[in-house]
Order: C-alpha cells, then structure tokens, then sequence
C-alpha cells in the first residue's frame, strides 16, 4: 500500500491545491479513490493524485542579510511623497483630488 | 523546537504539518479527537440509513443515501488523517467495534419516525457544523484542509433536513405531531453535544488549538441560530428555562452530564446494536478487500 498525495482545480484556470491523500495498492485505486472522495459530487474540475514519494519538498527560505528592497514593504514612500508634494506645492491639490 | 515553543507557535495561530516534529502529548491528543470525528461519521450514518427503504419518496431516497455516501467519504478522509499521524485505520476499525474508543452522543440513540430523520439532517447536522466550521482554524494543517470539504457537504445536508422538517410540517397534523415528538426527543442529546462547559483554559484540546472554541461558546452559537429557527414553525422546544437574557446569553436547564458520560462510553440505548452491525458487515464484506488488494498485488 503506498499513499498518494491529492491535489485538486476547483474551476478550470485556478491553480491546483492540495486536498488530502489517499492510500492504495495501486495507482488505479489510487485513482479510483480520489475520484470517490475528492470529486464525487461535482466539486473538482481535475485532480492530480502523485505517489507522497515524488513529491519533492523545498523549505527554509532564510534571508539572512533581511533584503527588502525585492519586496514592497522595502519602499514606504509616504514621507517622501509628502515631501516632495510640499516642495512642487502640489499637496493640497493632491488631496482634493 | 522544544515543547514550550511548539505550544507558543500553535497558541499563535501557527499550522503543523504531517511531516513537522510535534511534541507525543500534541499527537497523542490529535490522534484521540481526530478518531472520534472519524468514528462518529462513520456510526453517524447508521440511524439514517434504517429509513433509506422506507423514506417516503424516491427523491428522499436518494438524498438519504446520497447523504449517507458523503458520511462515510467523510470517515474515510478523517481516518486518512489519523494514519498518517501513526494509528492505521485498520485499528482505528478494532477499537470502535470493541468499544475502545468513542463516537459521538448523538449517535447512540434510535431513530424512531420519519420525523427523527429530519430533525437528525436538521438539527443534528446544525450542531456539528459548529464544531466543524470552527476546525477550520486548528493548528494540524492536513485535518483544516480535509474540514473545508467536509463543512461545505455539511451545509447542503443541513438544508436536506430543513427541507424534511418543513415538508412535514406544512403537512397534516400527524406529520407536524411527529416533528415536534423529534424535537422533544432529540433536545437532551443536542444539549450535551457541545459537552460539558469547562473553560477553554483548562480544555488540553483548546490549549494546543486543536479546537479554537469552547464548548459554551459552540452550544451558545447553536442556540443562537437554531431556537429562533425551531420556534418560527411554531414547534416548541422542551425546556421551561431557555430563554435569551439582554446581554445575549442564553440560560437553560443544566444539561444531564451523566447521562452523556454514560452515553459515550458505551451505554447508549443503540450501543451496542450498532456496534455489532458495524463488525458483522466488516465480517461480511473482509473477502471483497481480500479479492481487491490480491488483484491489485
């Protein structure tokens, strides 16, 4: 018996999500399987069922040196913006806006 | 991590995964909550599916049964659950039907009329669906995945139930008789369900955010959405007590906390009746897996 690990598409066009898992002998009852209880009543568009094994895990995603500057919290532009309003003389106009 | 801060993280609202390390009090409490949900799906279906054959149309008949599938798919996908976090399902199977491990109150008593069948769908579902929903949250990530799917089949069994409930009682009087013979019936048991009100402090299970509700706060819930609900039909609901105070509270009668220990420890009026038609058909159908997985191998 092997587990096979369920992901299933609400809608076509939405990513694929994981759902749960299933165990089977085989990958024709894992099919089978996935189809009962992850798809019975119209609730999926499409599954993918993939043996746990060929799954291949990725993680600790450390920012050791804290860059922000790929990120948005890296900008905060309020201050700047203020600023640089108050200089052009804009910033009451901006507001009215 | 040590245990002092796996708690701080899941007390945060923080999610573990199968594969994640866990402190063995944190799995041994998953494991014990996760069975009874599995179990009780798995028993819940019993007391329906003695009036699949005499539901009283086709279309009820196979909305029943359609109800029923999606009960034990239910158990299935909670089993699931628990095996990866280390007890196969195959005995999780031997301690329910040799009595050492529970399901819930509910199922342990008889289904006496049709009336019974649409207040269980009704109102029993009601219940349930609080607790469920509030699993949404809990701080074992493959268990919150499988309760999404869970919660949204459990909100058209719900209205399968209402949908009963409200047939009858725009029926004669002996239907509307019937329905409020259920309510009646059924009161006490759904009252216990929540359990007793211990704080949510002192409940292990709250603590390691398993369930992220206290047991007050769900049968407060339930009372809140429901009783309005019962009494619109003009049904009454048997306790002399109940009633909303002005600062949102309902009070009642204290429930009978023994009878709901003894309920759920193997002495419900079906118990044992039940029970036993869950090992005979596991007896009965062991040469369908045998041929299966022989075929497969």
């Amino acid at each position: 018996m092997s587990v096979y690990e369920v992901f299933r598409q609400e809608r076509k066009g939405v990513a694929f999500e994981h759902a749960g898992s299933v165990v089977a002998p085989d990958e024709g009852f894992a099919r089978a399987y996935a189809h009962e209880q992850y798809g019975r009543r119209g609730e999926s568009a499409a599954l993918w069922v993939v043996p746990r094994e060929a799954v291949l895990e990725v993680e600790d995603f450390v920012d050791e040196l804290g860059r922000n500057y790929h990120r948005v919290d890296g900008y905060s532009l309020k201050a700047k913006l203020a600023e640089a309003r108050g200089r052009a003389g804009t910033a009451t106009a901006s507001r009215d806006r | 991590m040590n245990e002092q801060q796996f708690l701080e993280y899941v007390q945060a609202g923080g999610q573990v995964e199968a594969d994640d390390w866990m402190p063995e009090e944190y799995r041994a409490r998953l494991i014990k909550f996760i069975e009874m949900h599995g179990n009780s799906e798995l028993m819940g279906v019993l007391p329906e599916r003695e009036w699949i054959l005499r539901a009283p149309t086709l279309q009820r008949k196979l909305a029943l049964t359609a109800k029923v599938q999606d009960e034990v798919g239910h158990s299935q996908l909670i089993y699931r659950v628990v095996e990866d976090l280390g007890k196969p399902r195959r005995q999780c199977l031997d301690d329910l039907v040799s009595g050492r491990s529970k399901f819930h109150n509910v199922f342990h008593y008889p289904t006496r009329t049709w009336g019974d069948v649409g207040v269980i769908a009704w109102l029993v579902d009601a219940a349930a669906i609080i607790s469920q929903k509030a699993l949404l949250k809990c701080s074992y990530a493959p268990y919150a995945r499988i309760m999404k799917k869970i919660c949204w089949e459990e909100s058209f069994h719900i209205l399968h139930g209402r949908d009963v409930v409200l047939t009858m009682m725009n029926g004669t009087d002996e239907q509307r008789e019937l329905v409020q013979e259920a309510v009646t019936r059924w009161w006490p048991p759904l009252m216990q369900f929540h359990g007793n009100p211990i704080p949510p402090d002192d409940d292990p299970v709250v603590r390691w955010r398993i369930k992220t509700q206290g047991n007050e706060e769900a049968r407060q819930q339930f009372l809140d959405g429901y009783v309005p609900q019962i009494r619109e039909l003009g049904l009454a609901v048997p306790d002399p007590k109940l009633r909303k105070r002005d600062d949102g509270v309902w009070e009642y009668t204290e429930p009978d906390w023994d009878e709901l220990r003894s309920v759920v420890t193997g002495h419900g009026p079906r118990t044992a009746e039940r029970l036993e038609f869950r090992r005979v058909s596991r007896e009965e159908t062991e040469w369908v897996r045998r041929v299966m997985l022989a075929e497969a191998a």
